[in-house]
């Protein structure tokens, strides 16, 4: 099978902080993988470089065989990376449609326009659409402001899927949602992206998900992976179980 | 942004407002003159500061496009008021062109003070420069308009008053538009979040310089009516405190519609010149008192022209060296 | 070589008052996170005061040396004052709210001041010089320079010696330093932050005064002062590192250094290079040559 994304010898300090240390990873197309590790392992560090916002001190990062470790957040999105984030990374003045439309013209052609109304309107029925896929079409028309923070963070996903891209990154993407939300948070991407039969990367803390979402877990520990593989191998290896799950005797 | 008026109820507003120019006194008509000039190029701030970038230095642009008019325009006698404003506004246009890109990717604080900063180096250099007249610049003549040369002072004044207004207000359609478009919601998205712009696979800087030009453009044809209404031109157009100036009249404004833009300009004019009126030496003082009042009593519009920095930015644990571009922390 | 010293001295006798009146805007920026642009209408008022200080003494005959006194005293005096009433009075109701709304409020009062300015010493210039006289000139390396000027530097250096031992060494001063750093922390430490404030303010303001009055004897009083040192001063502390006392010091010097290689060199260039050092520093290392040190928030 294709390796969509291909990592060898990623490297990136903070100072004394090893955040990456000769990372190498192969993410095959398709797969749902999920990124463990304890704070500060590395891991969003990781979608950071893959993304684009930093730069690794040395290192390769390749999307379908073309070299992107270089390249702009802005240019990753064109070439087919889409991301969610952490702590939701929202227009807050803007309605949740509006926000959406933003995204919509990032993913159209080059140049923005200067006027078309018609367009307008077009965006904003595609956005209301794109809402509803995560039952949030009543929400539409509310600032980001007055929603609450597990509405902000399925709207910071629903941002990401616009662009229908080849490879997803989610970084905690069920945190601050509820826990009888979470499931179907989660089956609704899952969802989302199955026509495009897109490759899911998912940052996660919450084991329950990581289980029955994941094809294979990836467990990082200083900048380094720990184990990789199957999720019911993984998590029962005793070193995931000392320095990620925290359940070891 | 509020759904306004319809383009076509603008525009005929505009031509209302032009007639009225017409049983208007002639002291009513210089200070609406000076208070639509004013009012285009603090519009220009305006549609830049919904990028969440605010210029202390539109100066440069008020200065260049007037200091290019007078050159060109006595360098090949060219004397309309039309084709004067339109080579105010491309001379600046240029400019803004040029310097946008150099600065679209500071922002909030830093970006102010360097618009700041290049406006004072035009102004040091403008100074020292005696080819253009040095610190007392100099004089140009009285414009004309499509062939008609106005000897009478009030038919002369009515048709400066006449350009400014129309020119004004088709300015302020055309921001109304851009507000509506798609430009204008990712402006918006810019001043809000500019790392989820760039991820969503847009040029925050692009939007940035585009918004700039239009404010560079605005402030070249607001120099060049300032140019003509004086018949004389100094460096005093570069400096700070007329860049200030035009920043207080967007401020009042707010960014809440375009109107309020001309209604912050007019009152402006009309303080001033009825302080100077009965209180010589006194306008600045009466307007100081008017700007606090406005902070004490109508808190909405001021200061939601910048980007609010208590605003958590959060970037990801590892934020140093973006960061520091974006001038995130001050 | 002589003409080498001459930069260096000019330079260094322009960044003396440069340095002081710097100082108290960075501060305050750094205590109360204001850029205070009434900050050169203090250094007006400063000087204005000074001179009618001067002219009062020398009408009922006294010698200059008093005059000086008299002025140095009078502005300290009402500069402190104005500067503790301004902040308590009206700066204060607005704090907590937006940033930039002090900003546009310190706008207002420098809007007020030029024309308060106006009306209590009218439009025309004004002169105050006998202070001038004061220390003779001094013949050094070919050229005769005012002693008044040569003293200038030392005066300056004290100043911004005081400054940065009461700063580093004194309780009170690490207090403010520790608003400076980390105002959040300090007030959970206890800290009244409202008196640091005050106290930063009015030392800012009078820092501002004091080198209008120094320079008092030197220069022309007329309207336009204020707008030309504030956004001199504001060069500089750009330059130097919002907040930066070092850097005041260092922006001071290398304005008047720059301003004086100018007018000796490129006299075309006077005016506009300072502002291309501010516009460089900005787009190469916008925190300024001496950035604060801003400890990581967690």
């Amino acid at each position: 099978m294709t390796a969509v994304l291909s990592v060898r010898g990623l490297d990136k300090r903070f100072g004394a902080v090893v955040a990456a240390d000769a990372l190498s990873l192969d993410i095959t197309a398709g797969h749902k993988v999920s990124l463990i590790g304890a704070n500060g392992a590395g891991k969003t560090t990781f979608v950071n470089m893959v993304t684009g916002y930093l730069k690794p001190d040395s290192g390769s990062i390749a999307l379908d065989g073309v070299d992107i470790a270089k390249l702009s957040p802005r240019n990753v999105a064109r070439l087919g990376i889409s991301r969610s984030f952490q702590i939701p990374q929202l227009f807050i003045e803007l309605t949740a449609a509006e926000n959406l439309a933003v995204a919509i013209s990032g993913a159209g052609k080059q140049t923005l326009s200067f006027h078309s109304p018609a367009e307008a309107h077009g965006r904003h029925v595609k956005a209301v659409e794109l809402l509803a896929r995560f039952g949030l079409a009543d929400q539409a028309d509310r600032p980001i402001s007055e929603l609450a923070g597990g509405v902000r963070k399925l709207v910071d996903i629903a941002m990401a899927l616009v662009r229908r891209p080849k490879l997803l990154l989610l970084d905690e993407p069920t945190s601050g949602v509820s826990a009888e939300e979470k499931f179907a948070t989660m089956d609704r991407v899952i969802h989302a992206v199955a026509p495009d039969a897109a490759t899911i990367v998912f940052v996660e803390h919450d084991m329950e998900i990581v289980n029955r979402y994941a094809d294979r877990v990836v467990a990082f520990y200083q900048g380094r992976i720990l184990a990789d593989g199957d999720p019911h191998v993984v998590l029962k290896d005793p070193d995931v179980r000392r320095y990620v799950t925290g359940s070891a005797r | 942004m509020k759904q306004g008026l319809h383009p076509v109820v603008m525009i005929a507003l505009v031509v209302a407002a032009t007639l009225f120019g017409r049983v208007l006194p002639t002291w009513t008509l210089s200070l609406a003159t000076v208070a639509a000039s004013n009012a285009l190029i603090a519009l220009g701030i305006v549609v830049l500061a919904r990028t969440g970038n605010v210029s202390f230095g539109q100066g440069l642009f008020y200065a260049a496009g007037g200091y290019g008019v007078a050159l060109i325009a006595n360098a090949w006698g060219i004397t309309d008021a039309a084709a004067q404003m339109i080579i105010g506004a491309v001379c600046s246009g240029l400019l803004g062109f040029v310097v946008g890109p150099l600065i679209a990717r500071y922002s909030g604080i830093f970006f102010g003070m360097l618009t700041l900063a290049l406006s004072m180096v035009f102004y040091g250099a403008l100074v020292k420069t005696s080819a253009l007249g040095g610190s007392d610049g100099f004089n140009v003549g009285r414009p004309s308009l499509f062939g008609m040369v106005f000897t009478d002072p009030r038919e002369a004044d009515f048709m400066l008053y006449a350009v400014s207004v129309v020119t004004t207000g088709l300015a302020g359609i055309a921001a109304t538009i851009l507000f509506r478009s798609e430009l204008g919601l990712a402006s918006l998205a810019v001043r809000e979040n500019n790392l989820r712009v760039e991820y969503l696979g847009i040029s925050a800087n692009r939007v940035i310089t585009i918004n700039f030009v239009v404010a560079a453009i605005f402030a070249g044809a607001s120099g060049a009516f300032a140019l003509m209404a004086q018949r004389h031109i100094d460096p005093q157009f570069a400096y700070w405190t007329t860049s200030g100036e035009f920043v207080f009249v967007a401020v009042l404004a707010g960014y809440q519609s375009v109107a309020a833009v001309f209604v912050a300009s007019l009152a402006l004019e009309l303080v001033r010149s009825f302080s100077n009126l009965y209180l010589p030496n006194t306008w600045q003082l009466v307007l100081g008192v008017f700007l606090l009042g406005v902070i004490l009593f109508l808190p909405r519009g001021i200061g939601s022209l910048w980007v609010r920095e208590r605003r958590k930015r959060i970037e990801p644990e590892t934020a140093a060296p973006v960061a520091a571009e974006k001038g995130v922390v001050l | 070589m002589n003409f080498f010293l001459t930069i260096v001295l000019d330079g260094l006798i322009q960044a003396s008052w440069l340095f002081i009146v710097a100082l108290g805007l960075t501060l305050v920026f750094g205590v109360l996170k204001i850029l205070n642009i009434a900050h050169g209408s203090f250094y007006a008022l400063g000087a204005y005061i000074a001179a009618t200080a001067v002219t009062m003494v020398a009408a009922h005959g006294l010698p200059p040396s008093v005059g000086f006194v008299a002025m140095l005293v009078s502005v300290a005096l009402i500069a402190s004052a104005v500067g503790l009433l301004l902040e308590r009075g009206l700066l204060k109701m607005f704090y907590g709210r937006d940033e930039v709304v002090l900003l546009l409020v310190t706008y207002a009062v420098f809007l007020i001041l030029e024309d308060a300015t106006k009306l209590i010493w009218g439009v025309n210039p004004i002169y105050a010089t006998q202070p001038y006289e004061l220390f003779g000139n001094v013949a050094f390396a070919g050229l005769y320079y005012v002693g008044y000027d040569l003293v200038l530097i030392p005066t300056s250096a004290a100043i911004g010696f005081l400054v940065w031992f009461g700063l580093n060494r004194t309780v009170t001063g690490k207090i403010v330093l520790a608003v400076i750093h980390n105002e959040e922390m300090s007030v959970s430490m206890g800290v009244r932050v409202n008196r640091v404030y005050a106290l930063a303010f009015a030392f800012g303001v009078l820092l501002a005064a004091l080198a209008g009055a120094l320079t008092a004897p030197k220069i022309s009083m007329q309207p336009g002062l204020s707008s030309d040192v504030i956004i001199l001063s504001f060069a500089i502390v750009v330059i130097g590192g919002l907040g930066s006392v070092e850097g005041a010091a260092v922006g001071a010097v290398l304005v008047g250094l720059a301003r004086a290689a100018s007018v000796h060199l490129m006299p075309q260039a006077e005016l506009f290079m300072i502002y291309l050092i501010m516009a460089a520093v900005l787009m190469f290392r916008p925190e300024g040559l001496f950035k604060r040190e801003t400890a990581r928030r967690i």
